[in-house]
């Protein structure tokens, strides 16, 4: 029970005393309120950190320190032989590569296929547009679990299982029906008048699309484009089953590996190097974004 | 259609203009659907959907995924379903999952929301507790940090002899965590409300800051405290997004394959961490059922829109379409 009941009874509590300690109006009342607040807070923030943090400094140690020594003390000196032997003898460099690869080419495709269709959907009237919209849903709610063993064959039979471009082809669709939506809506508040008035200007529909639409619709193609990139960098379901060789692997695939691959019990230091090396690139990148993402996450709530 | 309209043209053209958006099968409207709509649902309809009515297809054979034949057995696969134990094993920690994490997350995330937007001061002005951006940058970072790394993390987080875990506790209170039954699944739940809690924690303070601070401040002047403020404005204010949330990690709950296969690839313990993806999987791949496997599949599905409607007709019974304003 330790596990999961740790972090609720470290919360449930204090917010209770929080609570009750409102009904004062005093500011006395006030400051235990917010110290109890920060208690909490500040909590939760090493139940965060403190993994990541011991991770990072583990990466640095050797074996015998790793498994000796205190588990959050400095390493007694900062090697990066983990790095470099997580990074070439891994192959988490050919991994990190192969990713880069597949999600920006997924992303790039799958913004641009499910910006044109959920613009159809939402500004034309043809036959079929409501059913095609519930097929859509259907693919959202599905679990992926279900088509993964047919897909296994489909891929096959289209002659790209255990290929990078196959893996891209499948991360598109599967990312299609959660961008149309989130598009659809979008394109279908965006004001007719403009649209119209390009088509009386003489522009047809790719120009009208490509050159008047497209460009409004910039703040939720990027809110989209945030969730769509965490989405398919971190996605290992879709790999693991159809993307078995070596040296296709994305980083996710290989991560899993050092834990479920023998051998690595001993390998303490370079699992946590392996670990440092996925997760910096999409922490900085976090830091760095985080009032974009943030500003997604409140349009995505607003549908 | 590019050139520029000039002078005495203008009309003809704009007539033009208008004609050809009546006439329907010009050049570029034919192209424009064809390759708008076209592509994408090709794409999505051959990877799929066609994918899912295959499995569907699938569930009521006897299909080994190697050789090409197979007999068409009917409901055999789901009889088979109904009286395997393994398969009540995973289904059951998935709805054990279903159940707690939702509720966990929710909870954590809503207490951590009130506090960061409006949990500054009782009385006055509505504001969040001092350095709340610091905890809300800090509390997302799992979100960014994939969840098959999550589950790395943490199966060393928890390993007995080398884990963080086990390094901070004192010596009597140490666990080999995910080794033994009583503490395997509640450790793995612990770390899928770990990397959920920062994303539903965004989600609640956005929805928050979409409430008028008017509404908070009338509700202070005729006294309300923290807690009733909570119960009474905030939570029913935000009910829709508190429904979205549940159906989201329940969804992620019934699935969980992830976390589950890096924290315990087998299963865990007397089968006390395995979900029904990881069944389907070592069904599919290991084992080459893939006609049964499927069939645990369409199960799975059915699990999933059984429990979507379940949390909306609650919500619904509940009195989820009538706002407190």
């Amino acid at each position: 029970m330790a596990g999961s009941n740790m972090v609720e009874d470290r919360v449930e509590p204090r917010a209770g005393r929080a609570g009750r300690g409102s009904t004062g109006p005093g500011s006395g009342g006030d400051r235990a309120v917010t110290v109890t607040s920060h208690v909490v807070l500040g909590i939760w923030s090493l139940v965060v950190v403190l993994p990541l943090l011991w991770v990072f400094l583990s990466a640095f140690k050797s074996n015998r320190e790793i498994i000796s020594g205190s588990p959050l003390a400095l390493p007694s000196s900062w090697s990066f032989d983990n790095f470099v032997l997580a990074w070439v003898d891994e192959k988490l460099g050919q991994a990190m590569l192969n990713t880069v690869i597949v999600v920006g080419c997924a992303l790039v495709l799958v913004m641009l296929l499910g910006a044109m269709c959920a613009y159809v959907l939402a500004r034309f009237e043809f036959f079929g547009r409501r059913a095609i919209y519930y097929l859509m849903l259907a693919g959202l709610t599905f679990p992926v679990f279900l088509a993964i063993v047919p897909l296994f064959f489909v891929l096959q039979t289209m002659g790209v299982l255990n290929t990078l471009h196959g893996l891209i082809l499948t991360y598109v669709a599967f990312a299609l029906p959660f961008t149309v939506f989130f598009l659809y809506a979008f394109f279908q508040g965006l004001p007719g008048e403009i649209s119209e008035a390009a088509a009386i200007d003489g522009a047809g529909k790719w120009r009208t699309f490509f050159q008047v639409m497209l460009p409004m619709a910039t703040s939720g193609m990027a809110s989209v484009a945030i969730f769509n990139f965490l989405g398919l960098w971190n996605q290992y379901l879709l790999p693991v089953a159809l993307n078995t060789k070596r040296n296709n692997w994305v980083l996710s695939q290989a991560v899993a590996s050092f834990v479920s691959g023998a051998g690595y019990q001993s390998q303490y230091g370079l699992l946590f190097a392996g670990v440092v090396i996925t997760i910096v690139p999409v922490l900085v990148g976090y830091v760095l974004f985080q009032r974009q993402l943030q500003g997604s996450v409140s349009q995505g709530t607003m549908k | 259609m590019t050139t520029p309209v000039t002078g005495a043209g203008a009309p003809a053209l704009r007539r033009g203009g208008r004609a050809r958006r009546k006439a329907r099968w010009t050049f570029d409207s034919i192209s424009f659907f064809l390759v708008f709509l076209g592509l994408p649902l090709a794409l999505f309809l051959l990877l799929v959907i066609w994918p899912f009515v295959q499995a569907v297809f699938y569930s009521f054979t006897n299909w080994g995924g190697f050789s090409q034949d197979f007999d068409i057995i009917g409901l055999a696969n789901y009889q088979r379903l109904v009286n395997d134990a393994t398969f009540k094993t995973a289904l059951g920690n998935n709805i054990k999952l279903a159940i707690v994490v939702p509720l966990v997350v929710i909870v954590i995330a809503m207490i951590f929301a009130t506090l960061v937007t409006v949990g500054g001061r009782g009385i006055g002005q509505t504001i969040g507790v001092k350095n709340s951006g610091f905890y809300r940058v800090v509390s997302f970072f799992p979100y960014v940090i994939p969840a098959v790394v999550s589950g790395v993390i943490f199966s060393k987080v928890f390993d007995p002899s080398n884990g963080l875990l086990n390094g901070l506790l004192p010596e009597g209170l140490r666990q080999n965590w995910l080794g033994q039954v009583s503490t395997a699944l509640p450790s793995s739940m612990f770390v899928i409300i770990w990397g959920a809690v920062g994303f539903y924690m965004l989600l609640f303070i956005a929805a928050i800051k979409a409430i008028p601070a008017e509404t908070f401040e009338a509700a202070r002047l005729d006294g309300a405290g923290r807690m009733r403020t909570m119960w009474s404005i905030t939570i029913p204010s935000i009910r829709e997004n508190i429904q979205t949330a549940w159906i989201y990690l329940g969804i992620a709950a019934l699935d969980a394959f992830v976390y589950m296969h890096v924290l315990n690839n087998s299963g865990g313990p007397d089968n006390s961490t395995l979900v029904m993806p990881q069944y389907l999987f070592r069904l599919a791949f290991s084992q080459n059922q893939f006609g049964y496997a499927s069939a645990v599949g369409v199960a799975m599905a059915v699990v999933t829109l059984v429990f979507a409607g379940l949390v909306f007709t609650i919500n619904r019974l509940t009195g989820g379409t009538t706002r407190s304003s």
